[in-house]
């Protein structure tokens, strides 16, 4: 079964990359989608057979690497984790590739876009399901590769190819990371199966290697390097430019890969690696630190955006951050389930502004919007239901998730995680803003369209809308349902061996024990930031406009990023090119062959113009000497035989 | 393992056979040629099938040589000795798997001369089986320099504008490095008083005249791989050489520097090997930054596969000299992966070159509208040319890198910047070629790729995806042999370090 839910989408996808011209749009998609479909059953069935059936195994497929000590074979590690993961992206997946039928129709390239959907299906399945570090880096990469085709999916926009550029290139420099991790790992464990690994990294607390000329601590350089490639992939603070980028790519690739799955690589990948992080409270201060601060700073950025994909990619980078602080702060689960929940309350954002955008023909200003409830009801109010998710409303499924990680950072009781409990709720208030602010500026107030566009607006086909309901019910139930057996009672019965927690780690058990000020304090930023929103862009539109004006160096800053872009192209993009170019010019053409063959040259040609003047044939030249060396070899060594010499 | 025919004799001199029938086609009209080309590919079709016998029959178990074949030559104090072991065995096939994909390439690309062109191919072919065959230096040496011939014939004759300088260049670097291995061949064979080099192989050569005698192989090797600094002959060789003299240049040339330190360097002069490899690392290093970082800045495409094919090189020397299984297995694997990959590469440049005439990467762009069939395959050689798991790039790439990883981690950690510098230049080329509006007007009616060219492309695609999921029977053929080497690499040492502690007492 397990490899039927890896290897289905797969299928589809070469089905559908080969054949696609062969058998037509209509049928590439909708056996893609049903290929998908069928797997996200089946990982149903397997998360209640693994997740409270208690039936882990590891499914080995075949021999890969051999060199040495070094065996790697493919293997499919299914536990509670990998089910929980299964489930996430075959869902939304399956979800996606249905939506995508509708929004994607008059698309000429449509069994292109579904193998590609699905090949980033199988890619991330195969991510999750890795049973050592070399196989989690194939699936991380191939997500990546998937992520770099469907951003650039229309090739024809520049804007679209250097983002798809972009997102590969920065997630390399995560990369680099990762791929010195995986050396190390190799190099102290001598092994990079996750078992032998985890079973052997008690043994590591404490001792050192020299890496770089440095006496570092094993587990913690170990993990900080792995980290960096979770930073990357999950798009967190100083390698989180090429997210809002990547929303070049068509709205149903943002949802699946952009904020439901390939993101959240990074947050599994720490958590399945949580017998090493365990183990180094450096390294889980760092992930803390790291996730708090991007929380907050791309909480800030999307406060000012008028893109409404790219509030929602901003909002997917800070939420991102509260999974990183969970984690920081040794609660996986908590991190876990509100991967869980986000999934579904993302994705919906996403696919219900691709709604709009398809309604209101491509446009994504949303200050070409407004007043549109009327024409897309359905998507108003699934829209209304994922940003109650996002902000928090009580029951939804973020009020569960969210709020842990809140409480959970407060409970943690060490510096960081106090700046990180700071941050989080800060990043609380603002979420509530920029969230409702969203929805105001495209759904409220005074419609800002043409009248002509507003008569064309019209409600996405149902073949959308279906996913639209799933999501939406899973944003509003899922965190009431699930709690139990993510975070709840039932927690150590369920994750077991799957996230791997000291004696000493009762994080999740202390989330109860915090001061209800704490717990209210979340509830309270969500109040306010929907008040504000409120005040500003339905009470008194003018305000955001003479506020942006009163404090216009703050408002310029937010609305460019924190000018990172400018920044990475001013620090590494130019001087690459430019190196580049001196490298060539001035090391290889003046150096080294002004020196070397085309100095000489210049003397040759001196001497030669006096000498016998051959046909052009330095061939002849060489063939000559050649000659020549040959039959003095060969005197010589017939003399040497014959013992003259 | 052994069949009881001198096999290893036949696949060297099937081609110059093929060659001979090419020569005795009389006239120069249309069938002469025709039958000139068919000749050619069927020449190297049978070299090719009847060099997977060996494969089939190759003993992986042992690091002895096999199949082989002697008899005395020159008096009887050089023979002419040929045999494979697990690093040899897969460069013939190698070798003989791409002949006929170079022929294919030049049906209709090279017009001028095609009897000559086949001929000079076949030749070529000879020899450069001839140097992973041999073993006796001289044998070695006669097909290791006279490869040289056809290769400068197909460049300076069937090349671009300035094959003669490009040609110039190749020569004075090569002759250098010949020179010096020439006079480093006379010492040993004074030393050792045998040029066999299964014997050679056994004999300790003191640790003085090793230091020499490996910087004379190094000079010739490291142009031929080629290392930086000695590499700049490399780019314009391939500017002017024809697709099929690229592939030939990048994909088996090359890889008889790599070679060339893997049969005499490392195993004869272990001590020498041991005393240079931060030199080998640090020139290693260099090449793998310095030349991504040239790539990048480059505006014709043959120019920036070329510096590629340099960085990938730098992986080799790295992995190789860290004397590690990981390391050498992926130096070993790296060169037969990046044979594959730089050879379609080149390929690829090739399909657009005959159709437009021009190598310039902004002539192009929005390729994919006209031809998805060209653009999948040019996508599938650049992830693997980037390294992408799942591609056979990756492989080598990772195992040399883990291997330098266990030696030093300064090395490792600076090599390892190369994965972010390939990307940014592989995936630069492949989006202004390739993604984009077609909007130049030469290229509206450009055709996407013909039958023959699948033929060429897909077995290609199918070996760089096949190899990296399933790398097995590459890296099975050469572990024996690997750990061999590092085995007598590592008792040398000892045996030298003991020796100095004796002499200190």
């Amino acid at each position: 079964m397990y490899q039927t839910i890896v290897f289905l989408p797969l299928a589809g996808a070469i089905i559908a990359g080969f054949f696609g011209r062969a058998i037509g749009a209509r049928a590439s998609a909708i056996l893609t989608t049903t290929f998908v479909l069928i797997s996200a059953v089946l990982s149903w069935v397997a998360f209640y057979q693994v997740g409270i059936g208690e039936q882990e195994t590891r499914v080995e497929l075949a021999r890969w690497i051999t060199s040495g000590e070094m065996q790697v074979s493919w293997a499919l590690r299914i536990d509670t984790l990998t089910v929980v993961m299964f489930v996430v992206v075959n869902f939304i997946s399956g979800l996606v590739h249905l939506y995508s039928i509708g929004y994607m129709a008059h698309d000429p390239y449509r069994p292109r876009f579904f193998a590609y959907l699905s090949l980033f299906t199988f890619a991330m399945l195969m991510l999750v399901s890795a049973d050592n570090f070399l196989q989690m880096f194939f699936g991380w990469e191939g997500v990546g590769l998937m992520s770099y085709l469907l951003i650039g999916f229309w090739y024809h926009k520049p804007e679209a190819n250097a983002a798809a550029i972009k997102a590969f290139v920065v997630n390399r420099v995560g990369d680099f990371g990762f791929a010195l991790g995986i050396f190390a790992i190799f190099y102290i464990f001598g092994a990079i199966e996750f078992d032998t690994v985890f079973a052997a990294a008690p043994d590591q607390v404490g001792k050192t290697f020299t890496f770089l000329n440095w006496e570092f601590d094993v587990l913690t350089t170990i993990c900080l390097l792995l980290f960096m490639g979770a930073m990357g992939k999950s798009a967190q603070f100083l390698l989180h430019t090429w997210l809002p980028d990547a929303m070049e790519g068509p709205t149903p690739v943002s949802a699946l890969i952009h904020a439901a799955t390939m993101v959240t690589a990074g947050v599994f990948m720490v958590a399945r690696l949580s017998p090493l992080f365990e183990y180094s409270p450096t390294a889980l201060g760092v992930v803390t630190f790291v996730g708090a601060t991007t929380a907050f700073f791309a909480a800030t950025v999307g406060l000012v955006q008028n893109d409404i994909k790219r509030v929602v990619a901003y909002s997917t980078c800070s939420q991102l951050g509260y999974m990183f602080v969970a984690l920081g702060v040794g609660a996986y689960g908590v991190a876990i389930f509100h991967l869980f929940t986000h999934a579904f309350f993302k994705a919906l954002l996403f696919l219900g502004s691709g709604s709009v955008i398809h309604a209101l023909n491509d446009e994504q200003d949303m200050r070409r919007m407004g007043g549109i409830y009327k024409k897309l009801p359905l998507t108003w109010i699934v829209m209304l239901a994922g940003t109650l998710a996002l902000t928090g409303f009580p029951l939804t499924a973020g009020y569960f998730s969210k709020d842990a990680i809140i409480e959970a950072a407060f409970a943690a009781h060490s510096g960081v995680s106090m700046y990180a409990f700071i941050m989080t709720a800060a990043a609380a208030l603002l979420t509530a803003f920029y969230s409702w602010r969203l929805i105001f500026m495209t759904f409220h107030g005074q419609t800002r369209l043409s009248p002509d566009d507003l008569g064309h607006a019209h409600e996405s086909p149902m073949v959308m809308l279906i996913p639209l309901f799933l999501l939406a019910l899973g944003a509003l139930v899922a965190g009431f349902v699930f709690k139990g057996v993510f975070i709840g009672e039932a927690q150590e019965a369920f994750w077991r061996g799957a996230l791997f927690t000291l004696a000493s780690n009762n994080i999740v058990a202390d989330i109860h024990h915090v001061p209800s000020w704490v717990v209210a304090a979340p509830v309270v930023m969500m109040v306010s930031g929907f008040l504000v929103a409120w005040l500003f862009y339905l009470y008194i539109p003018k305000a955001p406009g003479n506020l942006a004006d009163a404090f216009r160096p703050l408002y310029l800053f937010l609305l460019n990023k924190w000018y990172f872009d400018e920044l990475y192209d001013w620090l590494f993009v130019r001087p690459a090119h430019r190196i580049g170019r001196i490298l060539w010019k001035t090391g290889d053409g003046a150096i080294i062959d002004g020196l070397g063959p085309d100095g000489i040259a210049a003397r040759v040609i001196d001497i030669t113009a006096r000498a016998v003047r051959l046909q052009s044939g330095y061939v002849y030249h060489y063939a000559f000497a050649m000659l020549i060396g040959v039959a003095l070899l060969a005197t010589y060594f017939m003399f040497a035989a014959g013992g003259i010499l | 393992m052994t069949v009881g025919w001198p096999i290893l004799s036949a696949i060297i001199f099937l081609p110059v056979l093929g060659a001979l029938f090419i020569l005795a086609i009389r006239g120069e009209d249309e069938i002469a040629i025709r039958n000139a080309r068919y000749v050619a590919l069927w020449t190297t079709v049978i070299t090719f099938l009847l060099s997977l016998v060996i494969w089939v029959e190759f003993d992986p178990t042992t690091h002895h040589f096999q199949f082989e074949e002697k008899r005395d030559w020159l008096g009887g104090s050089i023979s002419y000795h040929l045999g494979v072991d697990g690093i040899s065995m897969l460069f013939v096939i190698l070798t003989t798997f791409l002949m006929p994909i170079c022929v294919l390439a030049s049906w209709k690309s090279v017009n001028s001369r095609v009897k000559e062109f086949m001929i000079a191919f076949l030749v070529l072919e000879t020899l450069m089986i001839g140097v992973f065959c041999a073993l006796d230096l001289v044998v070695f040496y006669l097909f290791f320099e006279g490869g040289l011939i056809p290769m400068f014939l197909i460049i300076g004759i069937w090349g671009g504008e300035r094959r003669v300088y490009a040609s110039f260049k190749f020569f004075l670097y090569t002759l250098l490095g010949s020179v010096l291995m020439l006079l480093a061949i006379m010492a040993m064979y004074w030393e050792a008083g045998t040029t066999d080099i299964s014997l050679l192989l056994d004999y300790n050569f003191p640790a003085s005249m090793q230091t020499w005698l490996w910087l004379a192989f190094f000079a010739s090797f490291a142009v031929k791989l080629p290392m930086w600094p000695v590499h700049t002959w490399l780019p314009d060789a391939h500017v002017e050489a024809p697709t099929a003299g690229s592939v030939v240049l990048a994909a088996v040339l090359l890889k008889m520097g790599g070679y060339g330190f893997l049969r005499f360097s490392i195993p004869m002069f272990p001590l020498a090997s041991e005393q240079f490899t931060p030199l080998i690392f640090v020139l290693s290093i260099i090449a793998i930054i310095y030349t991504s970082l040239v790539a990048l800045a480059q505006e014709d495409m043959k120019k920036l596969i070329a510096y590629s094919s340099i960085a990938h090189m730098g992986f080799v020397t790295m992995g190789i000299f860290t004397l590690t299984t990981q390391g050498l297995e992926g130096g070993i694997f790296q060169m037969l992966s990046h044979g594959i990959v730089s050879a379609a590469l080149f390929l690829c440049v090739g399909v657009i070159y005959d159709r437009m005439h021009t190598r310039q990467i902004d002539a192009y762009g929005g390729l994919v509208n006209r031809m998805p069939l060209y653009a999948f395959c040019f996508m599938v050689f650049t992830l693997a040319n980037v390294g992408l798991p799942g591609t056979s790039g990756f492989i080598g790439e990772i195992l040399t890198l883990i291997g330098a990883f266990r030696v030093n981690t300064w090395v490792a950690f600076f090599a390892t910047t190369g994965v972010i510098l390939s990307a940014a230049y592989a995936l630069r080329l492949y989006r202004r070629v390739i993604f984009g509006v077609l909007e130049k007007p030469e290229l509206k009616a450009i055709l996407d790729l013909e039958a023959r060219e699948v033929a060429i492309m897909a077995p290609l695609v199918i070996l760089t995806i096949l190899f990296g999921i399933y790398p097995a029977p590459l890296l099975d053929v050469i572990a024996v042999s690997a750990d061999h080497l590092i085995q007598n690499y590592e008792a040398a040492l000892a045996a030298a370090g003991q020796a100095h502690l004796a002499l200190a007492q």
